[in-house]
């Protein structure tokens, strides 16, 4: 059972070959040393400057206007063929990052950093739902999230929420202070119109740093420190984004700019403490003290707990990972190991119930393993009801039993569960498989099943839909 | 010199591709259903479509007469409104509200919120579709306690990939999706139907699912991406003499921080199709529906700097069907109007709500099912003490 914990629930799925591990919990730990933050398949993909440079072209090449034809001038310098469209960048990005992702998933020997890259990623989730955000949601999980995995908290989310797919998912490069030189001239313009709309600036990446990614919804918050904190931010932007506002510096297109004359002057005020003007180093302060907070202490270590242990973590648990952190000012690796040592972690197998990318990495490692070109994963990330970086919303995909259990959720598991058996072939023997893909909790029903079921796709797919495999 | 860009996408499918390839593929389920739906002996059907993200009421249902308007929205000023009477005019995609409203048939509650006065999308649909007075507080959604509270009797279809909370709780509830792989072998379902058959989680999801995909079969041509798709379908469930009774439509993208006009009119454009395809395809029973559409919040009045508006409080219900014209309230819009200068706003932002989503929900479902007002908004929306029917409904 310990060995089922050790894998299935800490890591990615059994996979048929692996080494029973004499000690999990150090096995567990000794994964985050040996983690590699850039395996091969991550590394053959395009690097991030070249995606957004590409991305910010093509947004801006089909303004009519001056900018418009800079772009289209850059887009034909760059290579660029002419009719490529943000909208196919995007899909063309989004495929490949998919295909790297579950292809270093299926085959890792380090399934636990995995699985808590993958945790990061929907903690700081961007959705694909929005197309700037689709082409580069892949591209943040590799170079903001994985090699932040073992770092201070403040580390990983300053990474996240500057990375280019946050800042465009949440519109954060066109927020203008009201007060600076190029918000004045706004509002000015506005008032020869007799446009009294009040505001230049977004609230939405301000927002969602306190309810989403630190303090938490019930981190005692309110309006004012969401519009103080977002007037912070303002300047913080993309260069070469935002072409049509004034005051916009030439420089390299695509890397984080800060825009001198659109942040809003002045001190801020949030959470109590006061930010003298600092330019964009006011925004850092706050995000350092954001992650120094005890409401973010307790925030992660309940959404890790929740993750890891079960849908409603043990209070205890939680306080303890939420005190290392604040022991540690904020060092991940040692949360990680309070989580890995705790004995409630390992005494209720199969709590969790699994979410569909959690079913299909685990099937695929189970059965041989597949190739993400086997497992056709867009396709079945699909049906399952989880389109690889597309959550609905800002706060990612759910991650308890009511979010995935449903029933026509389960229907489609069944069809994909039925299309993996049959792409894993007659060879495929699950009834000898199981023991080591479900060790020590393997029950006698799914065993007398697999006896009776004919050897090939009815066998396999009774192992993937068996009750046990369905959860970790 | 740079590298060459990406490729254009390769053979992976998109959602459009896969939702064809499981239609042209799908056929009849062979096994007849384990379950029923409903052995309904009511008529009356009633449909809670979720705009989520927080729609802007003002730009849907405008106030033309308010002399606030042209000063702060004069930035984004859309041509040719709807004028529906009373100092109001629809959105110009929602034609097909306009010609219900004129038949009586559809009604705009304004300046409406639920209990949430603070700005998370996920707190307020939290709220919105558990019903309680903070979020998180209630794990069951309003409507499942709607098909308990009348006797569990209304069983209750979700369209979608998964379950809207608000239809979540002890009542048993179908979802229905047309994501497919294609037709599903009777060998398959007997297996699954064994396997399962012991697991007290994954055994009634399974009944569930095989019953509203024998009702309705694989044969959809819709994307359920669009509200009007949804639509189809769940007219199709409701519209069976044996089906379910309640159902949700979830619709998303009201988020509109940027670039608001535009966005807004294909998304009103959507949700306007919605309400005609149920008008159509219901057929017969469009006479006994009920449908509300709302939303968690609506959003700031002033434009942000990407002619966009940020998350707000008051925002405007619709409330539609064939069921509203013997009911004679007096529309299309139900207001207690507050106005949207600058001194009449909630925090100086919002529009400020001066009627309860809440009261006005249990109001409408009490009076379509025939329930005692009181006892049923005790039971959607418990602990909201001080919750009093929706005098305009009455």
């Amino acid at each position: 059972m310990r060995t089922a914990i050790h894998s299935n629930r800490f890591g990615l799925g059994a996979r048929p070959g692996d080494a029973v591990p004499s000690d999990p919990q150090a096995d567990l730990l000794a994964q985050l040393q040996r983690f590699d933050p850039k395996p091969a398949p991550i590394a053959a993909l395009p690097r991030q400057e070249w995606l957004v440079a590409q991305l910010i072209i093509l947004l801006t090449a089909n303004q009519g206007n001056i900018f418009g034809e800079r772009a289209r001038a850059a887009a034909i310098e760059m290579g660029i063929p002419a009719g490529y469209t943000h909208v196919r960048l995007a899909v063309a990005s989004h495929n490949a990052a998919a295909k790297a992702r579950t292809e270093v998933a299926v085959q890792s020997n380090t399934p636990f950093a995995e699985r808590l890259v993958h945790f990061w990623a929907n903690h700081f989730a961007v959705s694909g739902e929005r197309i700037p955000a689709r082409c580069l949601a892949g591209n943040m999980e590799f170079d903001a999230i994985r090699p932040n995995l073992m770092g201070r908290f403040e580390t990983l989310l300053v990474a996240a929420v500057r990375h280019p797919a946050m800042m465009l998912y949440l519109d954060q490069p066109e927020s203008v202070g009201p007060n600076s030189p190029v918000g004045q001239r706004i509002m000015r313009s506005r008032a020869a119109l007799s446009d009294s709309s009040a505001t230049t600036y977004n609230e939405n990446l301000a927002r969602e740093i306190l309810e989403l990614h630190t303090v938490g919804v019930n981190g005692g918050y309110g309006q004012a420190d969401v519009g103080e904190f977002a007037r912070a931010l303002t300047g913080w932007s993309l260069s070469g984004h935002a072409l049509h506002i004034q005051g916009l510096r030439t420089g390299a297109v695509g890397s984080f700019l800060f825009q001198p004359d659109w942040h809003e002057p002045g001190p801020r005020r949030v959470l109590g403490k006061n930010y003298a003007p600092a330019g964009e180093a006011q925004s850092l302060a706050i995000l350092k003290d954001l992650a120094a907070q005890p409401q973010t202490a307790t925030f992660i270590a309940t959404k890790l707990a929740a993750h890891f242990v079960a849908d409603v973590p043990p209070p205890a648990l939680v306080e303890r990972m939420a005190r290392k952190y604040l022991e540690t000012d904020g060092e991940l690796a040692s949360v990680y190991e309070v989580l890995v040592r705790a004995p409630e972690a390992w005494t209720t197998p199969l709590a969790k119930f699994k979410s569909p990318w959690d079913w299909a990495v685990s099937a695929a490692r189970a059965l041989g393993p597949l190739s993400s070109e086997q497992l056709d994963v867009s396709n079945f990330m699909n049906a399952l009801g989880q389109d690889m970086w597309m959550p609905l919303s800002p706060a990612g995909w759910p991650d308890r039993t009511a979010g995935w259990a449903s029933s026509d959720a389960m229907a489609r598991r069944v069809e994909v569960a039925d299309k993996i058996a049959q792409l894993a072939g007659p060879r495929t023997d699950a009834a000898s498989l199981a023991p080591a893909v479900l060790p020590g909790t393997l029950s006698e029903r799914t065993r007398m099943f697999l006896a009776e079921a004919a050897p090939g796709p009815d066998a396999t797919r009774t192992l993937l839909l068996s009750p046990e495999f369905m959860r970790r | 010199m740079a590298p060459p860009p990406m490729l254009p996408p390769g053979p992976l499918a998109s959602r459009r591709r896969l939702l064809g390839l499981g239609f042209a593929t799908g056929a009849a389920l062979l096994l007849p259903p384990k379950i029923a739906f409903a052995s309904a002996d009511s008529e009356q059907r009633f449909v809670f479509i979720i705009l989520r993200g927080g729609l802007d009421g003002v730009e849907a249902v405008v106030p033309t007469d308010d002399p606030a308007l042209a000063p702060v929205r004069g930035r984004i000023e859309m041509k040719g409104p709807i004028a529906i009477g009373g100092g109001f005019a629809l959105n110009p995609s929602l034609v097909n509200f306009a010609r219900l409203a004129a038949a009586n048939e559809a009604l705009f509650v304004h300046a409406i919120a639920t209990g949430y006065r603070e700005r998370s999308h996920f707190d307020a649909q939290n709220m919105l579709e558990t019903g309680g007075n903070r979020a998180f507080e209630l794990k069951d959604g309003w409507l499942n306690r709607l098909s308990g509270a009348l006797g569990g009797r209304f069983a209750a279809v979700a369209i979608g990939n998964s379950l809207p909370l608000s239809l979540r709780g002890d009542i048993p509830v179908a979802s229905y999706s047309t994501r497919r792989q294609g037709a599903m072998a009777a060998s398959l379902q007997q297996q699954v139907d064994r396997l399962w058959s012991d697991d007290p989680l994954l055994h009634p999801l399974w009944d569930h699912a095989m019953a509203a995909r024998t009702m309705l079969g694989a044969s959809g041509t819709s994307d359920p991406k669009s509200g009007a798709a949804a639509a189809n379908l769940v007219a199709r469930f409701l519209a069976a003499p044996n089906g379910p009774r309640l159902a949700t439509i979830e619709v998303d993208g009201f988020d509109t921080h940027t670039s608001q006009k535009y966005r807004l009119l294909s998304l009103l454009k959507d949700l306007d199709d919605t309400i005609a395809t149920l008008a159509t395809a219901l057929g017969p029973v469009w006479k006994n529906t009920l449908v509300v559409a709302a939303t968690e919040f609506g959003r700031s009045v002033a434009l942000n700097g990407g002619e966009g508006t940020d998350h707000g409080t008051g925002s405007v219900a619709f409330v539609a069907g064939g069921a509203l014209p013997a009911w004679s309230v007096k529309g299309p819009v139900v207001a207690d109007w507050p106005g949207i200068g600058k001194s009449a706003l909630l925090d100086g932002r919002d529009l400020k709500p001066t009627r309860d989503l809440r009261s006005l929900l249990a109001t409408v479902t009490a009076r379509h099912f025939s329930q005692d007002p009181g006892r049923l908004a005790k039971s959607l929306f418990p602990g909201l003490d001080g919750i009093v029917a929706d005098k305009a409904f009455i």
